[in-house]
């Protein structure tokens, strides 16, 4: 199997189909690994990988460094709280000195969009971007796209709709990009003060209806939403945004009587998504944590095997 | 003596428009005419096929005097001026101290003397430490040779101050420049509020958050009978404002920067986060490009200022939303002008050098540059063939933060002389 032709995995926006399906095709194979009594494998024996976090984050820093150790890996966490960020370290010069300890690879997670962008140019390892700010989540994007796939068989014709607050997320803008690219009809509804300006034009139905967006659907992706967007003007209450987007039991019999029903996590409860609904038949959120790690693992592996003839 | 020997001498408000010489002595035009003798010039300039032109100005340079040296200082900041073809400029006063009385003023000015290489006149600030609150002692900086007031960087936030300020202005005669922002829209932002910046993941700032202060100013300036200027004006519906406030017979003015008439929110996208892209306010969208250049076509737009705000590398090679605002102008601002605006025919070369010579000195209330026997030798010669490619390692500025390093223009200032002395001359400051 080739590798990606890349050093980097920054965004969905600059993968083609073809590397998607690449990638996706891999963590399949991948995934036996993590249902193994016994999962280390050789693949990755010898490299190294840093988780360089500078937001707080269990599921994918975990998943992460899971990943690169059932492959062999050994695996370095920064957690920036205890590190010379404290003191005033650049992020430049953070990755330019983990780089010169011999890394094979920065995972990275950041609040502002475009960080992993600067990080990746400084350096000459991989940089794999955890999610930055609200711009991209990539590895959540292709954990998304695969559980789809393994569930509908592919992309093409399916209707995704993706639930909550589209403008703070990087999970909707990995998603959309991964999604439209692979032929399926993305549709995004939320609080207007939550949609984000000319995500039309990507090819994106926009609505403030969230029954418009459940109609039909055969996959509803829910987003969490974060407390504080409260504190500003975007929204008055939690309870209001339950009544009028909250993914519950009633509004879920608007979609297809077998769409999925997906969650990036944390959840919570009660506002933008109904326990009935996020422990009910439908949702696949586990599946997705477990194809969380088979897609990390391909995207460390295919990295680690870039320039290999395919 | 110097004599300049053959070129198109252009100077519109004078009603010139001739191939001759020009002869300099000391720091006055001494003769105007053809085959002046040049047997007694120390230094003779061979302007054939180039335009020589009354000295250009910016109306809008960020020094960093005081208190901000390691970004740009005096000699380095007048430096870029004159290389950029600009005889003088009015420095901006968010400054640590602020401009904000008239020590700093006279601080500036006597410093400008001693290292400047253009002239330099201070701007002072509106409020007391340009914090928005108590009005800048306006009669005692315009005493000492403040040309106009401003908060730039840090825009009056209650419309009653900044009613207070132009009624206080006024009876010195002081423009008021008006960075035209309401933080509490645009707060937080780091470019311009899109499809561009939504696709990035990065914060922002939506043109009316320009648009509402804009509107207010305006508005008060009817009021008031204050002469107010918008500075840098970068959404179409301001241009429209401005449009709107000049047919109502408000005593209001405006600029544009070559950043603002040259690029878009795209840039941002495809420098891929280059913070060379990140300045406030931001390049918008293609349509307020458009208006833009309409308003500079149609004279609503009065002049092209570069808002040249220089940085240290440490300030930009950070995350975006964490990098500075602001980009360095003064090198490139005669060479986007040409290229950009006169080579596409938008507007025609007495225009532009109204622009950005007779107005801006008009606006500030000095005597415009001109080329006129007995008038100051303020000249700007410019070579409008010549095709040059923008490197950062041949700019003047102790700063480096352009988006526009490795783009080739066409057209550039060839000489600067500032009060008959020759400080620039193909692109090379001449300091001594």
């Amino acid at each position: 199997m080739g590798g990606l032709k890349r050093k980097d995995l920054l965004g969905l926006q600059e993968l083609s189909a073809e590397e998607i399906d690449l990638i996706l095709n891999t963590a399949e194979a991948l995934k036996e690994i993590v249902t193994r009594p016994i999962k280390k494998v050789p693949t990755l024996k010898g490299r190294s990988y840093v988780t360089l976090f500078y937001e707080n984050s269990t599921r994918t820093a975990k998943s992460f460094e899971l990943a690169a150790k059932y492959l062999g890996a050994d695996v370095v966490n920064v957690a920036v709280g205890s590190s010379s960020v404290k003191k005033g370290e650049s992020l430049r010069d953070t990755v330019m000195n983990l780089n010169a300890m011999g890394l094979d690879g920065i995972i990275i997670r950041h609040p502002q969009g475009g960080a992993p962008h600067l990080a990746a140019q400084a350096v000459s390892c991989s940089v794999i971007n955890a999610g930055d700010g609200i711009h991209e989540h990539p590895t959540q994007g292709l954990l998304d796209m695969l559980t789809i796939r393994q569930r509908k068989g592919g992309f093409r014709g399916l209707k995704v709709a993706i639930i909550g607050d589209i403008l703070h997320s990087r999970v909707a803008r990995s998603n959309i990009h991964g999604l439209t690219k692979c032929g399926a009809e993305v549709w995004v509804a939320g609080p207007s003060t939550l949609l984000p300006p000319g995500f039309e034009e990507l090819g994106v139905k926009v609505c403030t209806r969230v029954e418009e967006a459940l109609e039909g659907a055969d996959v509803v992706n829910v987003l969490r939403l974060q407390l504080e967007r409260m504190e500003r003007a975007f929204l008055p209450t939690s309870r209001e945004y339950h009544r009028f987007w909250g993914i519950t039991p009633e509004r879920m019999r608007l979609a297809k009587p077998d769409a999925l029903v997906m969650h990036p996590g944390p959840l919570n409860r009660g506002v933008e998504i109904s326990s009935y609904v996020a422990d009910g038949d439908q949702a696949v959120i586990q599946e997705q944590v477990t194809n969380g790690v088979a897609v990390r693992m391909a995207v460390l592996y295919l990295l680690a095997s870039r320039g290999d003839a395919a | 003596m110097m004599l300049i020997k053959n070129g198109r001498l252009l100077d519109p408000a004078s009603g010139v428009d001739r191939v001759a010489d020009l002869l300099v002595e000391g720091d006055r035009i001494a003769a105007i005419g053809e085959n002046l003798p040049a047997d007694r010039a120390d230094r003779v300039i061979d302007a054939a096929g180039k335009v020589v032109a009354p000295g250009f100005i910016d109306i809008h340079v960020h020094l960093r005097v005081p208190g901000f040296d390691y970004k740009e200082d005096m000699r380095s900041g007048t430096a870029a001026a004159v290389r950029g073809g600009f005889v003088g400029l009015v420095c901006m006063p968010n400054t640590d101290p602020v401009i904000d009385n008239a020590a700093v003023v006279d601080h500036v000015i006597h410093l400008a003397e001693r290292e400047g290489l253009c002239r330099v006149w201070p701007a002072g600030a509106i409020t007391q430490g340009s914090k928005g609150e108590k009005l800048a002692e306006m009669g005692e900086m315009k005493a000492a040779g403040a040309v106009c007031v401003t908060d730039d960087g840090r825009p009056v936030a209650s419309a009653e101050i900044m009613r207070e300020a132009m009624i206080y202005a006024r009876q010195f005669d002081l423009m008021v420049m008006d960075h035209a922002e309401d933080r509490s829209i645009s707060g937080g932002g780091a470019m311009h509020y899109g499809k561009v910046s939504a696709l990035l993941g990065i914060r922002g700032m939506p043109s009316t958050s320009e648009e509402v202060h804009a509107a207010r100013d305006i508005l008060l300036s009817l009021e008031t009978g204050a002469h107010v200027h918008i500075q840098h004006v970068s959404s179409r519906r301001t241009v429209e404002l401005v449009r709107w406030g000049k047919q109502m017979g408000a005593r209001v003015t405006c600029e544009a920067t070559p950043h603002h008439f040259t690029l878009t929110d795209q840039i941002v996208a495809d420098m891929n986060y280059d913070t060379a892209t990140k300045m406030n306010p931001p390049v918008r969208e293609e349509a307020d490009r458009q208006a833009i250049l309409k308003g500079i076509q149609d004279g609503t737009i009065d002049i092209i200022a570069t808002d040249h705000a220089p940085h240290h590398i440490d300030e930009k090679r950070v995350e975006y939303h964490d990098a500075a605002f602001g980009i360095t102008g003064l090198e490139t601002s005669v060479g986007l002008a040409v290229d950009r605006l006169l080579r596409t025919g938008l507007i025609d070369l007495p225009q532009m050098i109204t622009m950005m010579s007779t107005r801006p000195a008009q606006l500030i209330g000095i005597t415009p540059p001109a080329l006129k026997e007995g008038a100051v030798a303020d000249i700007t010669i410019l070579d409008l063939e010549k095709t040059w490619t923008v490197r950062a390692e041949e700019m003047a500025s102790k700063s480096k933060n352009s988006p526009f390093i490795g783009w080739t223009l066409t057209g550039a200032p060839y000489a600067t002389i500032v009060g008959g002395r020759l400080r620039m001359l193909d692109m090379k400051v001449i300091a001594e």
